[in-house]
């Protein structure tokens, strides 16, 4: 008979609201192997993990391990499975020490003197030392640099038991050599028998230290590979995907005068590190300028700095012909340079605050929205239904909060208020990210209108296929500058893939 | 290889299925959409302090019906227990605009205690030093001087906070301590009335240092500049470019900085308005009621006016209902004395529907659903 995997799942659909993070998908994981689960961000990996570790339940399908039905509705229920999670962000508690962050929870003893501790450090260095896991456990937690935090976080995992050891983007918070050791640690894991799941969306690592490989794209699980029967380019390939989903597609036009000129800029990042280096782009009249990268490339410090809300270190900034001397939003906004923020809710929106006041945000100085320090109500009232009506924003009133509204409509609403500025200059982040097809395709269209009339746009996207569908050029950006540009018609989303991955030869350490 | 934990584990995840299914689990979580309590949640947590103090009272040989009577009685009962009421209410409803102004833009100022008796301390000192101005200028000019110097005491705890990220709760609180000293002080020392057989306290004011009174009764004009105060509050956030600025800033800071607001400018503005709101009502203490600077000033007209704030939500109505009931506690907390009880009943009373609100604001936003 044939050995059970130890992971499987069935059918599985996870739907949030209107928006599916997973479709169907098929997964399965042998044991005693590494398995990594490839895709770029929002391919669905997190969910999928989460719904393996009780963070989630599926909407539908079955989940498998070791070859019997299991429900698991809670990270609890997961352990008592065997199955631990390593997250993204660790779940550690700074002020305590390594020993105790990994007890925290236990229940096995009301009375825990002096004793009881030293036998405890002592199960955990074993636990550690079988693996090769150097931590030590006596240590506060906040004394330790980000591997070793994340080497407690899996002898946690090892010492509750676990044998199916889950990890979310484990190398995205780790310097290169942090990640070789993580590797020695995976493989010793494997070595003793433990079944290692990794998500990520580097190809290197993949390589490196898989013995199987899925990949997911848009919620989809497209294909499981062995390493020995695949390589990078294939692997980039998948990854990205080959067709245009989208249908609204830009009519050819030749663009102006330049609009946004930036060259050689510098921003740091703290601790001596730099998020841009050396970066020159520039975006001109009727021209959509589409910016792929993995993110953590410095695609969000670009955003942050071109809407005024970073300073820079170094290069200079032209937007129209007139260079920017400091950090300002105010300057910004004055300049025509309209913001769509990656994160809508945390930074472009006041979700307790209704329609009226959210639309005012960037306006409420103007002499036709205030006057005397007063706000005009009607006036802004009458503006903002305007707005509403020809954005198609659909919400209860006026004054509903606009936490209350969908992703979709919350979306239009920012865009509605960032058009009618009448910008000269659009940066839009993830415009699309979160938002079901209808209204990501509302989005695209108010992108290529703005081209239509003439205006410039800066479209950060890690959505590859909605960068190729809708920019003129497409930059990619790849450890805080620009390592490749490509034109429309020359668009290799094979190439684009590789120098996304960072395959190319780019000088600096960062190139990996 | 790990057959025999994995299999205990299966059996133990059946059991648990097993159970579960038998018990209708219902699981409490956070609502995420609803940001706000029920409007009755308040008075729910107002009658639940009450029926929690009753049994201390009933433990004190002494029927709680008859207490909530008599306080009652005293506070809103006769016209003499109304303006009293209504002059304590005074100071609490200035105090409770200010630190409602603070906490609108989640600025935790429970400072309003020291800025008060900073206040109070400015408008003595106009008296001591300036005796002789005629009342068309020394009421003006204490007026000015008690909100200006509530507002730079406010100011002290803002501009640590904006500059330096040190917290505000602590800040505030501790300078209370300072004010209360620097009052002793003045007292005890420098201001203390010749005349006035060693009672720690500054000479009595003259009659054009006090605030005119409403005919025979205590009730003076500080009740103007409270509802004056009201309505301002109630018209800045409501109708103006900065009281939506500070909407903007209460609902999202981040959004806020997006729309070019300058964080640390707003908050040092909004602990001038806030100081200066609660030296208001210390100017207005001493020179409408006490007639003098002396020790013990203030029973406590700072910290009640946050719990005042907070019964309101910070709503310009809610905050002349809830300075009007608590003021009545107050005078009504005096009124119990006759029948055994000390006058800390009210303070107990004050504290417990402290507690409740808080506890029900907080559980407002909880939900009880039923786990399939």
């Amino acid at each position: 008979m044939h050995e059970p995997y130890a992971v499987e799942m069935r059918g599985i659909c996870k739907q949030f609201g209107s928006l599916v993070a997973n479709d169907n998908v098929d997964f399965a994981v042998k044991a005693g192997e590494v398995h990594a689960l490839l895709g770029e961000n929002g391919a669905g990996k997190s969910t999928l993990m989460s719904m393996l570790s009780g963070v989630y339940r599926p909407t539908s399908g079955e989940i498998l391990i070791r070859g019997r039905k299991v429900n698991i509705r809670s990270p609890k229920d997961a352990l008592a499975l065997g199955v631990g999670m390593v997250y993204q962000q660790f779940r550690l508690v700074h002020t305590l020490t390594a020993a105790e962050n990994i007890i925290l929870g236990e229940k096995s003893s009301v009375w825990r003197g002096a004793s009881w501790m030293r036998r405890k450090i002592g199960e955990i260095g074993a636990v550690a030392e079988r693996f090769g896991l150097n931590i030590e456990a006596d240590r506060p937690v906040w004394q330790m640099s980000v591997g070793e935090q994340q080497r407690v976080e899996i002898v946690k995992v090892l010492y509750r038991g676990a044998d199916i050891i889950l990890l979310d983007e484990p190398t995205s918070v780790l310097t290169p050599g942090e990640a070789d050791q993580l590797f020695e640690t995976l493989r010793q894991l494997r070595a003793a028998g433990k079944t290692v799941i990794l998500t990520t969306h580097k190809l290197r690592e993949v390589m490196e230290i898989a013995d199987r490989i899925s990949v997911m794209r848009k919620g989809k699980m497209l294909k499981t590979l062995s390493r020995f029967e695949t390589n990078e380019r294939e692997l980039a390939q998948l990854m990205v995907g080959r067709t245009v989903s989208g249908t609204v597609k830009p009519e050819p036009r030749l663009p102006g005068k330049p609009l946004l000129e930036v060259e050689e800029l510098e921003v740091e990042a703290g601790k001596g590190r730099k998020a841009i280096r050396g970066l020159s782009l520039s975006v001109r009249e009727g021209e959509i300028v589409g910016i792929a990268g993995v993110a953590g490339n410095g695609q969000s410090e670009l955003a942050e700095v071109l809407a005024g809300l970073r300073p820079w270190s170094g290069g200079r900034i032209r937007v129209c012909g007139r260079e920017w001397k400091q950090s300002s939003v105010r300057t910004a906004i004055e300049s025509g340079v309209a913001h769509v923020p990656e994160n809508r809710m945390k930074s472009g929106m006041a979700g307790s605050l209704g329609i009226v006041d959210n639309l005012l945000l960037k306006t409420y100085r103007k002499p036709e929205r205030s006057r005397f320090g007063m706000l005009r109500g009607r006036q802004n009232r009458e503006w903002a239904r305007s707005l509403v009506e020809k954005f198609d924003v659909k919400a209860a009133g006026l004054d509903t909060p606009v936490r209350q509204l969908s992703g979709g409509n919350q979306q239009k609403l920012l865009f509605a208020r960032e058009v009618d500025l009448g910008p000269n200059l659009m940066i839009a982040v993830h415009p699309t990210q979160g938002l079901d097809i209808s209204a990501a395709e509302s989005v695209h269209r108010l992108l290529l209108e703005l081209r239509g009339a003439g205006r410039g746009v800066l479209l950060i996207s890690e959505d590859l296929d909605e960068v190729m569908q809708l920019s003129d050029r497409i930059l990619v950006m790849f450890g805080g500058t620009i390592v490749g540009e490509t034109g429309r018609d020359g668009a290799d989303r094979e190439r684009i893939g590789l120098y996304m991955a960072g395959m190319h030869d780019v000088p600096g350490e960062e190139a990996s | 290889m790990n057959g025999k934990t994995a299999a205990a584990g299966i059996e133990r995840e059946a059991a648990g299925a097993r159970r579960r299914a038998s018990i209708p689990r219902f699981r409490i979580e956070i609502d995420p959409v609803r940001g706000e309590s029920p409007w009755w949640v308040p008075i729910a947590a107002v009658v639940a302090a009450l029926a929690v103090c009753a049994v201390f009272i009933a433990a004190n040989g002494i029927s709680p019906l008859a207490v909530y009577k008599k306080m009652l009685m005293g506070a809103f009962g006769t016209k003499f227990g109304v303006t009293e009421t209504l002059v304590k209410s005074i100071p609490l409803l200035l105090c409770g605009i200010g630190v409602s102004i603070a906490y609108r833009i989640s600025f935790w100022n429970i400072g309003a205690e020291g800025q008060f008796l900073a206040g109070a301390m400015a408008a003595t000192a106009v008296t001591i030093y300036m005796p002789d101005l005629p009342a068309s200028i020394a009421l003006p000019l204490m007026t000015a001087a008690g909100i200006a110097a509530g507002g730079l005491w406010g100011l002290l705890t803002a501009v640590p906070r904006a500059y330096f990220q040190v917290n505000e709760l602590i800040s505030s609180l501790m300078l209370n301590y300072v004010a209360l000293l620097l009052l002793d002080y003045f007292v005890f020392g420098p201001w203390r009335d010749p005349g006035g057989l060693n009672f720690p306290g500054s000479p009595m004011f003259t009659a054009d240092q006090s605030l005119p009174t409403f005919g025979r009764t205590r009730l003076h004009f500080g009740l103007v500049f409270a509802l004056a105060a009201v309505l301002l509050y109630a018209f800045v956030f409501r109708y103006t470019r900065w009281g939506y600025e500070l909407r903007l800033i209460g609902a999202n800071p981040e959004a806020a900085r997006n729309a070019g607001i300058s964080l640390n400018r707003q908050l040092l503005l909004v602990m001038l308005a806030s100081g200066g709101l609660a030296g208001l009502a210390g100017m207005a203490e001493v020179s409408g009621v006490a007639h003098r600077l002396m020790y013990g000033i203030s029973p406590g007209y700072g910290y009640t006016a946050i719990i005042v704030a907070w019964i309101a939500r910070l709503h310009p109505l809610g905050l002349v209902v809830s300075a009007f009931l608590f003021g009545g506690l107050i005078v009504g907390g005096y009124s119990v004395q006759t029948l055994g009880l000390p006058s800390a009943t009210s303070e107990m009373l004050q504290g417990a529907v402290l507690f409740a609100v808080i506890a029900g604001a907080a559980l407002g936003r909880v939900r009880v659903r039923r786990v399939r």
